[in-house]
């Protein structure tokens, strides 16, 4: 599903990032210079079944030649988010926030294995208000192959000054 | 014959007055209640006051974030001084506060030296955590943050849903019924909560405990009338 002239980057893991050691080793690694990255992120839980997913022979190419480099955390993504020219991320609001911040084209995947998912809630609206891809491991390869990246809209930056008013006014305190 | 009498009566006396006694201060109780919940709904002064107390609570995860992005657009010269406090286990909330608060003192527009405070909070239990030591941990927890309110009594009271505002707001609420210190309770229901109240936002609306209550999708609005709906924050 991607192709060779794509970069992986992969956040996972300790585990995960062990088992694709052992069968990732006498590897080269191709040059950054002409290829396009697709970010993969898990945030700081532990969702091995998206790693699986995307690691899989199937996406990264029979012939082996698609690059993957991985870590396990970052104090800041920032960086990786602003190379990136397709995301993929757990159902975070920080992953997927800073993502949309960025204008980057995001597919979020939704952990199934955690309890009380609430965080798909905040996935399927924005993806029902087209800003973004929502999925689940078994369907990401499907999604890839037959997504439009054109018909996600910009997601809007909100703005906090309506509730900073409100407890102002609610205080007492006048505004300027 | 006559003493057995007296004695049954004069206990009967007592009786009757400890339950009127108990009668009697519940209900003022409940009054007074009744009397803190109806206004703590009602804006608080008239005019503006000067720099009122607070206390941030600060959570894992998207709290933390959610929290500084509404503290950027805050006023910090009316919010003074200012306590943040994080669970003892989370490394990270207290360090962007504190990158938060040195970004103010380089923009020195307004006196911030020596008016911010972290403290650390001890959790009432951790994730995976068995229930059977968890009734200790939420005692010792229950505790710390007894203390830490005494000490702190803020006036307004900042939070976004983390399990550690529970205990700290409960407190507060009692505080206000017993007269020890009036506080502001705001509770920002996080951007991740579409259609459902986290159950920290659940209690705090249900039993009345928040001063108001801020919800940032149009479906939480209809669900719970009594909420603010306030649009994204992020």
């Amino acid at each position: 599903m991607f192709k060779s002239s794509c970069l992986l980057i992969i956040s996972c893991s300790e585990k995960v990032k062990q088992k694709i050691g052992e069968y990732r080793m006498g590897e080269s690694h191709d040059s950054v210079k002409s290829k396009r990255i697709v970010f993969v992120t898990v945030g700081t839980t532990c969702f091995d079944s998206l790693v699986r997913a995307v690691d899989t022979q199937e996406s990264t190419g029979e012939d082996g030649s698609l690059s993957v480099d991985y870590f396990t955390f970052s104090s800041s993504i920032a960086e990786y988010l602003k190379s990136a020219s397709l995301v993929i991320s757990h159902a975070g609001s920080g992953s997927i926030f800073e993502t949309l911040r960025l204008k980057k084209p995001l597919i979020v995947v939704v952990n199934e294995d955690l309890m009380d998912n609430h965080q798909s809630e905040l996935a399927e609206e924005l993806a029902e208000r087209n800003h973004l891809f929502c999925v689940f491991p078994q369907t990401l390869y499907q999604t890839i192959s037959g997504m439009d990246l054109g018909s996600l809209v910009a997601y809007q930056p909100g703005d906090a000054t309506p509730v900073a008013n409100f407890i102002n006014r609610f205080l007492g305190f006048n505004d300027e | 014959m006559d003493n057995v009498y007296s004695c049954f009566f004069s206990d009967m006396g007592f009786l009757n007055v400890a339950i009127s006694l108990i009668i009697g201060i519940s209900t003022l109780i409940m009054i007074r209640i009744f009397y803190v919940i109806y206004w703590s709904s009602k804006p608080l002064y008239s005019k503006p006051p000067g720099p009122l107390s607070t206390l941030i609570v600060l959570g894992s995860g998207g709290h933390t974030a959610e929290m500084l992005n509404l503290l950027a657009v805050m006023q910090m010269d009316r919010f003074k001084p200012r306590y943040y406090i994080a669970a003892a286990t989370d490394n990270m909330s207290l360090q962007k506060a504190r990158v938060l608060e040195d970004s103010l003192i380089k923009k020195a527009e307004v006196e911030v030296v020596g008016t911010s405070h972290f403290l650390q909070i001890y959790r009432s239990r951790e994730v995976g955590q068995s229930y059977v030591t968890s009734v200790g941990t939420t005692l010792i927890a229950l505790t710390h943050a007894l203390w830490l309110m005494i000490k702190i009594r803020p006036q307004v009271i900042l939070c976004n849903g983390p399990g550690t505002c529970i205990p700290l707001c409960v407190i507060a609420f009692f505080f206000k019924v017993l007269g020890i210190r009036w506080s502001s309770i705001f509770y920002v229901e996080s951007i991740a909560r579409v259609r459902r109240l986290s159950l920290s936002g659940l209690l705090l609306y249900k039993l009345r405990m928040v001063d108001q209550l801020f919800v940032q999708w149009p479906q939480l609005k209809s669900k719970y009338p009594r909420a603010n709906y306030v649009g994204r924050l992020m």
